[in-house]
């Protein structure tokens, strides 16, 4: 179904491992997979950068350091303030995820794809990127869209530390279906070589994407889906996602361990605690006491 | 293995390229779509079939069947090609540009035996399905009255360069977004017998409307009321709500959950109290083969693979039904047309020339 990559691999450096806490960022932007309603207080209470902050303040309390986020415009105000204090915020480290889909998907309905690509490209010699951009288009090569894309989506992130760098499921997974695997490499290699970060995968597929990293030659990759008790979002079944996590060589971040509050925390996490591999849990929560207890919880687990 | 060709390659087209490939009993044997740049793309490095041509495709590959994600005013010429070819037909939504033309399609699909499916995902969505179950199990009672809201950030400035900000070409707040909860208002209770007091109303666009709000009647005595704009930045995305009201309670649905208010007096419906019962996508949504972008994207593709196999199969979403939520989007378009009842002559130039009316003062207001 596949061609072979061609791309050449930059060889991996010895990965870092992830903290096992990292703090997500949907609940800041009135994402919430159970409720409009809840989704919009949170969008209302967040429009401010300040209420941001506050809530990332409580997380650092509480030992963590590593905010998994969107580019979203105003997260990248909140580098601007982790940048002006690198005492006060020692040792944060951002771990971008992109593209930020739905304004691509927006531009799309407004401009079509040609368009749409168009009006993404990087600030930094924004002729030289646009004919850049056409020339890949002429050669029907997609690597240096993709590149390009990477990095406008890092221009908010100069300055602060990134060691790694996502792809975000809608268009992890819609590679993945198309079959599309090259991509993959192609981004891989553009993280590794030019911003010296480990690259990852989100995906709503987890057997399904392993085979096709496989393929693109990504060894070992970081890989961030759903696991959680009830199988919440987990295409393929919980149980190939068991036995991925038990035979696979990959690196499994987990989110949506409450399954968007379905499944009570200390429950959630102890079941997560009772699978074979997962390096890391991404959680996000909007107050103090829930950062707190959930903290608590993996550390008593952790024992 | 069901042999699949996919027709237009924009948001829609890859996104059920992308779904459709990954599924278990299908191959996808042939793309087709206009655009070169992305023809060649995909032929490079995804290996698939690619056509500039249509008939040229379903002449040279043999297909079970079709998705069809072009502009809608290709639709009706492109589903009558393929049905002429005597393959299956997923078409995007809405069908066509007329009803009469939905219905002749839908007429011609059922003489030759084909499974036909029009793509309104939202019922396949896990809490409108509930919603759905509890309508036909009378859980409140008689309905008197339906609202259908969505509401979403798609238009925000003037310009627009695709075929969707055109009203001709199948673009516009009503085909686009309204077309949804229409649809699901007809599925909940029934086909609309008449509209009154359409507005479609321009907050940006010049050749099309990005609002649109009527007054529907439906058999029995049920009132709906819709309530559509495109235009709204508050939402992160399209957002569609949908209210039943009953005589013993009311059912509130969304993606995320469905809010039902049963009275002392309802039937008893397990899994359900008296008062307030909220449940959530997490417990009503079964589990995709393949998620990309919502769980109904996918179900409603393996459930057309499925009426492949087994015609026998509840008809959801077929060209009959299609045609007849085109049907209403027509008598909104003529209603709109009509404007208001006026109550007398001094409102005449405020009600016909909204955008031109001046102010006792003399300015433009």
């Amino acid at each position: 179904m596949n061609t072979t990559t061609t791309t050449t691999r930059v060889p991996e450096p010895v990965p870092a491992k992830l903290d096992r806490l990292l703090f997500g960022d949907n609940q800041f932007f009135g994402i919430n997979h159970r409720s409009e309603e809840k989704a919009r207080e949170q969008a209302m209470r967040f429009q401010n950068v300040d209420a941001i902050m506050d809530v990332i303040d409580d997380a650092y309390a509480s030992g963590i350091r590593t905010l998994m986020c969107t580019t979203h415009d105003r997260i990248s105000e909140v580098a601007e303030r982790v940048r002006a204090q690198p005492e006060r915020y020692d040792g944060f480290a951002f771990f971008p995820c992109m593209p930020y889909a739905h304004k691509y998907a927006d531009a799309v309905t407004e401009s079509g794809i040609l368009g749409a690509l168009g009006r993404f490209m990087p600030d930094e010699g924004a002729l030289n990127a646009m004919m850049r951009g056409g020339r890949s288009l002429a050669k029907k090569d997609i690597e240096g869209i993709i590149t390009l894309l990477v990095d406008a989506e890092m221009a908010g992130f100069t300055g602060v530390r990134s060691p790694v760098i996502w792809l975000q499921n809608v268009v992890v997974d819609l590679l993945l279906g198309l079959g599309f695997s090259d991509a993959f490499a192609i981004f891989a290699n553009h993280v590794r070589s030019k911003y010296s970060a480990q690259p990852g995968f989100i995906t709503m597929n987890l057997p399904m994407l392993l085979d096709h990293l496989d393929r693109a030659g990504i060894e070992n990759p970081l890989v961030c889906s759903n696991i959680n008790k009830i199988g919440f979002r987990m295409s393929g079944g919980v149980e190939a996602y068991q036995d991925a996590l038990e035979k696979r060589p990959f690196r499994a971040v987990a989110m949506s361990v409450f399954a968007s509050g379905a499944i009570p925390p200390r429950e959630a996490i102890e079941w997560i605690f009772a699978q074979p591999g997962i390096e890391s849990l991404v959680f996000g929560a909007s107050s103090r006491n829930h950062i707190e207890s959930t903290v608590g919880l993996v550390r008593e687990f952790e024992r | 293995m069901i042999r699949v060709g996919v027709v237009g390659l924009g948001k829609m087209g890859l996104s059920h390229l992308s779904m459709i490939r990954a599924h278990p009993e299908v191959t996808v044997d042939a793309v087709v779509d206009s655009a070169s740049y992305i023809l060649g793309v995909l032929s490079k490095y995804t290996g698939l079939k690619v056509f500039t041509d249509f008939e040229k495709m379903l002449d040279s590959v043999e297909l079970d069947a079709v998705l069809i994600a072009t502009p809608t005013r290709f639709h009706a010429a492109m589903v009558r090609t393929a049905l002429d070819h005597g393959v299956h037909v997923f078409c995007e939504k809405p069908l066509t540009l007329t009803s009469a033309e939905s219905a002749e399609l839908a007429e011609l699909a059922s003489s030759r035996g084909l499974v036909t499916q029009v793509g309104y995902h939202n019922r396949f969505v896990g809490t409108f399905l509930e919603a759905k179950r509890l309508l036909d199990a009378s859980a409140i009672g008689r309905v008197t009255h339906i609202k259908a809201e969505s509401y979403g950030p798609v238009v925000l400035k003037a310009k627009g360069s695709t075929w969707r900000s055109k009203r001709t070409e199948g673009g516009g707040c009503l085909y686009d977004y309204a077309a949804h909860p229409l649809d699901l208002a007809t599925w909940f209770v029934g086909d609309a017998t008449a509209v009154a007091g359409t507005i479609l109303g321009s907050v940006f666009s010049e050749n099309t409307e990005d609002e649109v709000y009527s007054t529907l009647y439906f058999a029995d005595g049920v009132s709906g009321q819709l309530s559509v704009n495109w235009s709204d930045e508050a939402y992160r995305k399209m957002t569609t709500r949908m209210s039943i009201f009953g005589t013993q309670g009311k059912i509130i649905a969304d993606r995320q959950e469905i809010q039902v208010y049963l009275r002392n007096t309802a039937p008893a419906i397990d899994g359900y109290q008296q008062g307030w019962t909220i449940k959530s996508t997490t417990e009503l949504t079964p589990e995709v083969w393949f998620y990309l972008r919502g769980e109904e994207y996918s179900a409603q593709l393996d459930y057309f693979v499925h009426r492949i196999d087994e015609p026998s199969l509840d008809s959801t979403n077929d060209f009959a039904s299609a045609a007849r939520t085109d049907r209403i989007i027509e008598l909104l378009t003529q209603d709109a047309a009509g404007g208001p009842r006026l109550s007398s002559p001094a409102t005449v130039a405020a009600a016909t020339a909204p955008t031109r009316r001046r102010s006792l003062l003399g300015r433009r207001s």
